[in-house]
């Protein structure tokens, strides 16, 4: 049953972010990502991190996605025209995306036993409640990246009010 | 039923309830309308829909078939996959919320418990990520329909849902950080100490949390007084102007059912959910089947008092300019559900 749902919301995910990829028109393209972002939930929460996915659904496809094609409609931005792309794009693009994907995939099966292996599934079958423990964790260990980061989005807000307001 | 596996008993008493559910949910939704109609006529010193059957009851159901049997337009230039979607994404999320609310006392027959679909650990978070996925559908609904009333009607009302969604989940926290849990049977559990008296709103002192939400779910649910996505002056009908037939009805169906609920949360968040308001002073007469019967009274006439009360709302006040709206949210509400969760866990760190 994990397992089943492993493979479909996997899927699903890679599915969304080609289509990403290959939509013409930026408001398909961003409700693909949603699609994506939506997957990758599930997936979180099958791994047993139930508070990641409700915060990823509630975050980034409740939140900034919505945003997102809240601008696109806003500006009402029309489908995109295909162009042949750069020169460069293809004699450079595609062998360094092959190099780098050989590269990866040689350091990942070559360091196969320091990495160790996963599971894939099954983790839901002893779940606990762990919101405790990872407020605990957020509160106590990492205490002050968290702090960190709450003044850098209070330090962006500011900069956005300071930009949004009107000149005298 | 000695002859199924465990697994087989829960995936049938599962579907069983979800499909029992859905339909006592649909059926609400429609009987909803009557409820609003009638209730405003009469507040409006007329008699509402009176004609079909006994006191006008079986209003909906005509009402149902006459949805059905119009015809579908659709015009030549909407985005066509899209304008078909939006619907079925407004109504979908409106649905899918219910299933986290636990509108009895825990009872279970073969280890399943029959007064809810699924307990999740998280529910609390479930119902809030369900409502931010079902912005989806109006906003889709304005752009894909390629009509600049739909457009600017789905764009206040997107503007609007984003903007209260933050005071929604603010005026939350004080309630989550008294059950310290964000289940919702937990959270129940932590206001049925002593009936009416131990409730959120009135022994939590959540009552200027429980006003923040009310506020915040009228606007997330575009209800009268913040119905300006459909401001019929100067929208024609908002968002779902070009909808027509059953794809209109989904619309319809989706705002009504997203009245129940926010009626539903409202109970269980400050009003005890499923516990009776005088705990235990009243003797538990009656069988077992009484007993389990009650909690479910008590949830729906605490629900059908909170659908009440929108419609009274709906009658009273009249409708919210744009910037009104949006400086009562940002300037009052929000900075008002902060107050609450700094005293709220100021007063629980005292007291603890």
């Amino acid at each position: 049953m994990q397992l089943a749902l492993f493979f479909i919301f996997g899927t699903l995910a890679v599915a969304g972010a080609l289509n990403l990829l290959l939509q013409r028109h930026p408001i398909n393209s961003a409700l693909s990502l949603v699609v994506v972002m939506m997957s990758l939930a599930v997936l979180y929460w099958s791994l047993g991190a139930e508070f990641l996915a409700a915060a990823q659904v509630i975050v980034y496809s409740g939140a900034i996605m919505v945003l997102f094609v809240f601008v696109i409609m806003l500006l009402n931005a029309g489908e995109e025209e295909e162009t042949h792309g750069s020169r460069a794009a293809y004699t450079v693009g595609i062998p360094g995306a092959t190099a780098i994907f050989c590269l990866l995939s040689f350091v990942f099966l070559s360091e196969r036993h320091a990495l160790g292996s996963a599971n894939i599934g099954g983790y839901l079958n002893r779940g606990v409640d762990n919101i405790a423990e990872v407020s605990a964790m957020l509160f106590t260990k990492l205490l002050l990246p968290f702090e960190v980061t709450s003044i850098l989005i209070l330090v962006a807000i500011l900069g956005a009010v300071v930009l949004a307001r009107k000149e005298q | 039923m000695t002859h199924l596996t465990n697994f087989e008993v829960f995936l049938l008493l599962s579907v069983l309830k979800v499909a029992v559910v859905l339909v006592i949910t649909l059926m609400c939704v429609a009987y909803t309308v009557l409820l609003e109609r009638k209730l405003l006529g009469h507040m409006q010193n007329r008699w509402g829909p009176s004609r079909v059957g006994p006191f006008g009851l079986l209003q909906p159901l005509v009402d149902g078939a006459k949805l059905f049997l119009k015809e579908d337009l659709m015009p030549l230039a909407v985005e066509r996959p899209l304008f078909l979607a939006a619907p079925v994404i407004a109504l979908g999320c409106a649905l899918i919320s219910v299933a986290v609310v636990p509108f009895g006392a825990v009872t279970t027959v073969k280890g399943v418990d029959m007064f809810q679909i699924a307990n999740v650990n998280i529910g609390l978070l479930v119902i809030l990520g369900i409502t931010s996925i079902g912005v989806y559908g109006i906003a889709l609904s304005g752009w894909s329909s390629n009509n600049k009333y739909s457009l600017l009607g789905s764009l206040r009302s997107t503007a609007q849902v984003i903007s209260y969604e933050l005071a929604l989940g603010l005026s939350l926290v004080g309630v989550v950080l008294r059950a310290q849990s964000l289940n919702l049977r937990a959270i129940v559990e932590s206001q049925s100490a002593h009936g009416a008296l131990s409730w959120n709103i009135f022994g939590g002192c959540q009552f200027v949390a429980f006003f923040i939400y009310l506020m915040a779910a009228y606007a997330e649910t575009n209800r009268s007084p913040f119905d300006l996505p459909e401001a019929e002056t100067e929208l024609v009908a908002g968002y779902h102007t070009e909808y027509s037939s059953m794809k209109f009805a989904m619309f319809f169906m989706a705002e009504y059912a997203n009245m129940i609920t926010v009626g539903c949360v409202a109970t269980l968040l400050f009003f005890g959910g499923a516990t009776s308001p005088f705990g235990h002073l009243i003797p538990a007469v009656g069988g077992r089947y009484v007993q389990a019967i009650l909690p479910v009274f008590w949830f729906v006439a605490k629900v059908f008092g909170f659908l009440a009360l929108y419609i009274w709302v709906r009658a009273t006040l009249p409708r919210f300019r744009y910037d009104q709206l949006m400086s009562f949210g940002w300037k009052f509400l929000l900075p008002l559900a902060m107050v609450n969760i700094l005293v709220t866990s100021l007063v629980l760190a005292l007291r603890g």
